[in-house]
């Protein structure tokens, strides 16, 4: 398997395991549990409520610079960065 | 003159001084600055760029509104909105940058090599931008109208000139610096409210943290576990757990408006603009970053407002406010309109209640929920002034940035690409110009006559974008396999099923009297809002393309191979930026 078909597996992996997190957080914890996740609570939050109106969005802006970090270093680690050409 | 309208004027007409300095400074040469800004954009300037693109006068004052009366329900925007940049982060804006073209539609010509394709896209990119910014044009002269008590089509008119100004003269690269000063006076006009108002009711100058905390009045309660007594007394829902809805219908809400947001042209757009690919990629990190920065605090202001709202009316339990004592900003408002009261049981005292027989606060519209805000907690005339200046700031970067999305989409794709591709650049510069005059011109007419479809702006563009551009552009990307005739098939089947749904329900083109629901219910698919039927429509567009493709063995020309590969490896990406 050639450079670029491995980087692009590599690429596919990170991804899936973002969207799930993606996934999990908004419409697992804040649509699909969010009445047994409601008995437990942040503060003054009930926990479903929050992760529905403050954690999902949290945790996407967490996700897109995890994900922007690691592809970076993908892209180093398989020579395709923009930066190695010029 | 008072002192409330002095300070207004000054905040209003100095952010367009300012506006207006940043356009003379940033005006566009050639094409290439026109449509992306010359390419050289800051990542974390052009996430504040997207910041304001995309936070447009629904966001600024509608959506804590919103929240405020569907409490929980009210999650499907917070999640949607900002859910979809995670999509647009990992799925589509790094291979679009890589690509290096100047529009949305070219990207869907190209890879489908069909002028037929392109053309579907124009035309989903028209209608949806046209429709979001008739929207855009409305803020505008209402909070002329409301603030300066200017007449509202003046208003409307002074607001086409602002834009006017910067946006034909600067193209994106005008809009692109205007938008940064103008997301820096909308946040702050939008968190300085929400500071005093939370530290006042809580004593906790944070708005996220304030929303979970104890109540300052001493009594140890939480401030959400008051707000679901107070308002379950009164027989509406407890505000943490009303759904909008079924459990499907929110989850289909959501992921709906996530990839209707993930296929906005006019947003996708703006990642063109940063000069490589690791730039696309920060640059929607910083977006969500600056966008989470009010979509956090809205569901703060949202609770708090209604709070201070039933705590106005209903001071004690089971003792409603006397009429004749209402405070100021309830006579303000009744003035507009949009608060009434309706004294039906003949006592002089306010009854808001769920039950719609005996309610008599007949009406409360929700935009007063932020407008009013500031007066309902008894903020300084300066504050009330911030909120009209960055209202209008909210509008405006939207409509910018709606207006270049339609007219490069006519000059670049159907003039240059389709019709005439032998204009020199100088004539598509003018072109470009030309079709965003007419297009400013086209939404303040639209602003002051607004056509049925004006109110069903949410539908319309977020299930075209979710039902066509998203998944056009994602098999583009993602699936190799994807030819012309699966792409074409799979964008009218996916447009062709949303449209038929929502006009089923509101009408065909939200005209009135239309709606052919025939014998079947509202909402007749499992219980599915015509607004959350993006998601179903992008579905059948990806399946009828994969069915297609299957059954007639089509692959695209080697060449598009090629193409595709090579969008996938950042490497390269400043030589395909210089390449056109």
């Amino acid at each position: 398997m050639d450079k670029h078909q491995s980087y692009w597996k590599a690429n596919l992996r990170l991804m899936t395991i973002c969207l799930s997190i993606w996934f999990v957080v908004s419409f697992l914890f804040g649509i699909i549990l969010v009445e047994p996740l409601n008995n437990f609570h942040l503060g003054g939050y009930k926990l479903g409520f929050w992760f529905a109106q403050q954690g999902s969005i949290y945790t996407f802006v967490a996700l897109v610079f995890f994900y922007s970090s690691r592809m970076n270093k993908l892209d180093k680690e398989y020579g395709v960065n923009e930066d190695e050409e010029q | 003159m008072d002192e409330l309208k002095l300070y207004t004027y000054i905040a209003v007409f100095g952010t367009f001084g300012l506006y207006f300095a940043i356009a003379w400074w940033a005006r566009a040469g050639s094409t290439s600055e026109f449509y992306i800004a010359g390419g050289g954009v800051h990542p974390v300037l052009n996430g504040m760029a997207i910041g304001a693109d995309w936070m447009s006068a629904a966001s600024f004052i509608s959506m804590a509104g919103l929240i405020a009366f569907l409490g929980y329900g009210g999650s499907v925007f917070l999640m949607g909105w900002t859910g979809g940049y995670v999509l647009l982060a990992m799925l589509l804006a790094p291979y679009l940058r890589k690509y290096g073209k100047f529009t949305v539609p070219e990207f869907i010509g190209d890879r489908y090599y069909s002028n037929f394709a392109r053309v579907v896209a124009v035309l989903c990119l028209i209608i949806a931008s046209l429709t979001y910014v008739i929207g855009q044009m409305k803020g505008v002269g209402v909070a002329f109208s409301r603030f300066l008590e200017v007449d509202y089509g003046l208003g409307l008119g002074i607001g086409m000139f602002v834009v006017w100004v910067y946006a034909v003269l600067g193209g994106m690269k005008g809009i692109t610096y205007t938008q940064i000063a103008q997301y820096c006076v909308l946040i702050f006009a939008y968190t300085v409210p929400a500071v005093f108002i939370s530290l006042h009711l809580t004593g906790n100058p944070i708005p996220q943290i304030g929303l979970g905390s104890t109540l300052a009045d001493g009594s140890g309660v939480y401030l959400l576990d008051k707000l679901d007594l107070i308002v379950t007394d009164l027989g509406f829902k407890e505000y943490t757990t009303a759904k909008l809805g079924s459990t499907l219908n929110m989850f289909m809400y959501t992921l709906s408006l996530m990839i209707g947001t993930a296929g906005l042209p006019h947003v996708i757009m703006r990642f063109f603009t940063v000069p490589t690919v690791k730039g696309a990629r920060s640059s929607a990190g910083w977006a969500l970053v600056f966008i989470a920065a009010l979509y956090t605090v809205a569901p703060a202001v949202g609770a708090m407002a209604r709070l201070n709202l039933m705590n106005t009316i209903q001071p004690a339990a089971s003792e409603p406010l006397e009429y004749e004592q209402r405070p100021q900003w309830f006579k303000n408002w009744e003035k507009t309109g949009l608060l009434k009261f309706e004294d039906k049981n003949g006592d002089g005292k306010i009854q808001y209640v769920a039950d719609k027989a005996t309610n008599e606060l007949v009406k409360v519209d929700r935009d007063i929920m932020v407008l009013a805000n500031p007066e309902i907690a008894n903020l300084p005339n300066w504050v009330i002034a911030l909120v009209a200046a960055g209202g209008l700031a909210a509008a405006l970067s939207t409509a910018a940035g709606l207006l270049l999305a339609i007219s490069s989409s006519i000059s670049h794709d159907l003039m240059k690409g389709v019709f005439m591709p032998d204009i020199t650049e100088k004539t598509e510069l003018r072109a470009g110009r030309i079709a965003m005059t007419v297009s400013i011109l086209v939404a303040g007419y639209l602003g002051l006559h607004p056509p049925g479809f004006a109110a069903g702006t949410v539908a319309l563009a977020f299930g075209l974008a979710a039902s066509s551009i998203f998944p056009a552009l994602m098999m583009g990307i993602f699936a190799k396999s994807i030819g012309s005739k699966a792409a074409v098939s799979g964008m009218l089947a996916g447009i062709g099923i949303t449209l038929l749904y929502i006009f089923q329900h509101e009408g065909i083109m939200f005209i009135k009297g239309t709606a052919f629901l025939g014998d079947m219910a509202r909402n007749w698919f499992f219980g599915i809002d015509p607004k959350a039927f993006g998601a179903v429509g992008a579905m059948v567009n990806f399946s009828v393309a994969f069915a297609v493709s299957r059954i007639i063995g089509e692959r695209p020309p080697e060449d598009i191979q090629a193409m595709i590969e090579d969008i996938r490896i950042p490497a390269g990406a400043s030589a395909a930026a210089t390449g056109h």
